[in-house]
């Protein structure tokens, strides 16, 4: 229940977070989505064993399903990468982060170079 | 072929990628290991089509692992086709950048090898989580392609197809742990039919398929596609129309092959949405006056007869979907890259400010109008037998009123297609329309030419329209096999998981 809860706080302010117009809130909103999803692929290998899944010291009952974790292990280090990057893309151009207008916006100094 | 050689589709271009990471100078080497590895890769898609001829199935266990917990790739005729034209797609795109410079800058070599790796991944893996993994690794490259090349608005684009892309991918992600919740396992092998058994399954398999259909730009969940690609670069959209949805369209095939087995519960949801896709797709090209933006928005349309094939489902249905898809992905990359050749030789793609380039570019202007016709479904192209065999197979099913949605809708493609023609190339040559510096030649013709280089990688992809229109049953039969084996999958899951 606590995971569940947790996933649906997480969910709610990312999905906030998210439908904001500055880049840098949007990156924040990923950043609560990804933890979102972490520990709803947590919550899929079960919460009710929590023993630390080692081969030959734990007995397979009560051990934790080690292949979420190296889901979320996997998923952590993609969404860390993407994270540098959108704030990255936050950070070049013009002295905003803004989304708004997007691309298709062309009467703009679009010669600017980023 | 043995299947060790598998996992070599994704290592060699990531090798690669990091020898030319390092080693940015001189140019002749970079550009001999770019293209060599994209025909490389070509190489091994034609071997395994040959190895997957009538059934045959490939398939490895990374490390010699267990089936069950290995990471497992697979290589059927379905898989072997799509590595072939994306392999092409790579090297003719790749030498389109060489052409147009956007090769010259800093890390753009590695990043398209990074992609090519994360397509050939993606397009071998049968395995949900690594197929998350491969789509992540093809799309990490992307951001940086289409951000750095075009300045400003390459980086505003950036920040939507960014957003966008990650906001997917987290659903994806979140599908694949609740898949993993219900069932134990995202080995495709082992979720093999649980969809069509169970609607716990269903639904969570729903939400990998959901997101996939973002990724592949089903209206309504399209907006993105028409409002970032044409601001790319020339090469960058056009290797992007070849790859990236298109991947996205092969694991839906997969998934819903595999995992719902064909299920003709939910297929009455594929027909109404790919039949307004069609719609949608092609009326939102009326109003653009670009010619990727045009293009775009047609590949909105396209995608919802290609998607079609697996809505129907059946022998004939993803037969028509299958062929349908191969022979999209080349000539939407050709018209790219023809209209590409003029918006990098005159410096815009807007079609009040072109005109006449028939005139001095006639090889430009075959390439173009080839491709064109193809793409609207006119014989002898392959367009041509595509669309056939689609509205055959829809009236096979049934479904009459999708047969005819695809048919109106390709009279508006043509529509659309003769907008771009009369705006670029027909006509008089822009001298005529205030604001451009173009020098011209007393008698009218323009000085400023296309130059061969930029030409030839769409006349060539033209010229595969052209072949396969004229040799069509070659394909059909390929795609056949291909769809057979989405129809049984049995040779498939024992190849998966040995039993």
């Amino acid at each position: 229940m606590t995971l569940a809860i947790s996933v649906g706080l997480l969910v709610a302010g990312g999905v906030y977070l998210v439908v904001q117009r500055g880049m840098v809130r949007i990156t924040f909103g990923f950043v609560l989505l990804g933890h979102a999803v972490n520990l709803l692929l947590v919550s899929g290998g079960g919460a009710f064993r929590r023993e630390a899944p080692l081969m030959s010291e734990t007995d397979a009952s009560v051990a934790a399903d080690p292949l979420p974790q190296a889901f979320v292990l996997t998923a952590i280090v993609i969404a860390f990468a993407i994270t540098v990057y959108m704030l990255t893309l936050a950070g070049v151009g013009k002295r905003d982060d803004d989304t708004r207008g997007g691309p298709a916006v062309s009467g703009e100094k679009d010669e600017e170079k980023a | 072929m043995t299947g060790a050689l598998l996992p070599l589709a994704v290592a060699v271009p990531l090798l690669a990628a990091a020898v030319l990471t390092v080693l940015r100078e001189p140019a002749l080497p970079r550009r001999v290991i770019l293209l060599g590895t994209s025909a490389l890769s070509l190489g091994f898609g034609v071997l395994l089509v040959v190895a997957s001829w009538d059934g045959g199935i490939v398939s490895h266990n990374v490390g010699l692992w267990p089936n069950g917990i290995s990471i497992p790739f697979v290589g059927d005729m379905f898989g072997a086709l799509m590595i072939v034209v994306t392999s092409l797609l790579t090297l003719v795109c790749s030498a389109f950048a060489i052409a147009a410079g956007d090769e010259e800058r800093r890390f753009f070599a590695p990043l398209v090898l990074v992609l090519a790796a994360g397509v050939n991944g993606a397009l071998l893996t049968a395995d949900l989580f690594n197929l998350f993994v491969f789509i992540e690794v093809m799309l990490l490259p992307s951001y940086g392609l289409l951000a750095m090349l075009t300045g400003i608005r390459g980086v505003r684009a950036g920040r939507l197809y960014v957003a966008m892309n990650l906001l997917t991918s987290t659903v994806f992600l979140a599908g694949v742990g609740l898949v993993y919740g219900v069932t134990g396992t995202v080995n495709l092998g082992e979720l093999a039919g649980l969809a069509a058994e169970s609607e716990l399954v269903a639904t969570a398999v729903a939400v990998v398929l959901i997101a996939l259909s973002v990724k592949a730009a089903v209206v309504p969940v399209h907006g993105w596609l028409a409002r970032t690609y044409p601001y790319a670069s020339p090469a960058v959209t056009a290797l992007f129309s070849g790859l990236h949805t298109k991947v996205a369209i092969y694991a839906i095939y997969r998934v819903y092959a595999v995992v719902f087995e064909g299920d003709s519960t939910y297929l009455w949801i594929g027909v109404v949405a790919m039949g307004v896709t069609m719609v949608v797709g092609v009326l939102g090209a009326v109003g653009e006056n670009t010619t990727r933006s045009i293009l775009a928005f047609h590949m909105i349309s396209q995608i919802g007869y290609i998607l079609l094939g697996v809505a129907l489902f059946g022998p004939l249905g993803l037969t028509a979907g299958i062929f349908y898809l191969l022979h999209h992905m080349v000539v939407k990359a050709s018209l790219f890259l023809s209209t590409g050749a003029v918006e990098v030789t005159y410096g815009t793609n807007r079609l009040d400010r072109l005109g006449g380039v028939a005139r001095t570019e006639p090889l430009l202007a075959a390439a173009f109008l080839g491709a064109a016709l193809s793409l609207a479904g006119m014989p002898p192209f392959s367009g041509f037998v595509a669309k056939l065999t689609l509205v055959r197979a829809a009236f096979d099913e049934g479904q009459v009123a999708v047969a005819v949605v695809a048919v109106a809708v390709s009279l508006l493609t043509l529509m659309s297609m003769l907008k771009i023609w009369g705006g670029v190339f027909w006509g008089r040559s822009p001298e005529d329309v205030a604001g451009h510096h173009l020098e011209r030649h007393p008698r009218g013709a323009l000085l400023t030419r296309v130059r061969p280089a930029l030409v030839l990688p769409a006349l060539v992809l033209t010229g595969v329209t052209l072949g396969v229109g004229i040799g069509a049953q070659g394909l059909l039969v390929l795609a056949e096999q291909a769809a057979a084996g989405l129809l049984d999958t049995s040779g498939y899951i024992e190849a998966v998981i040995g039993r």
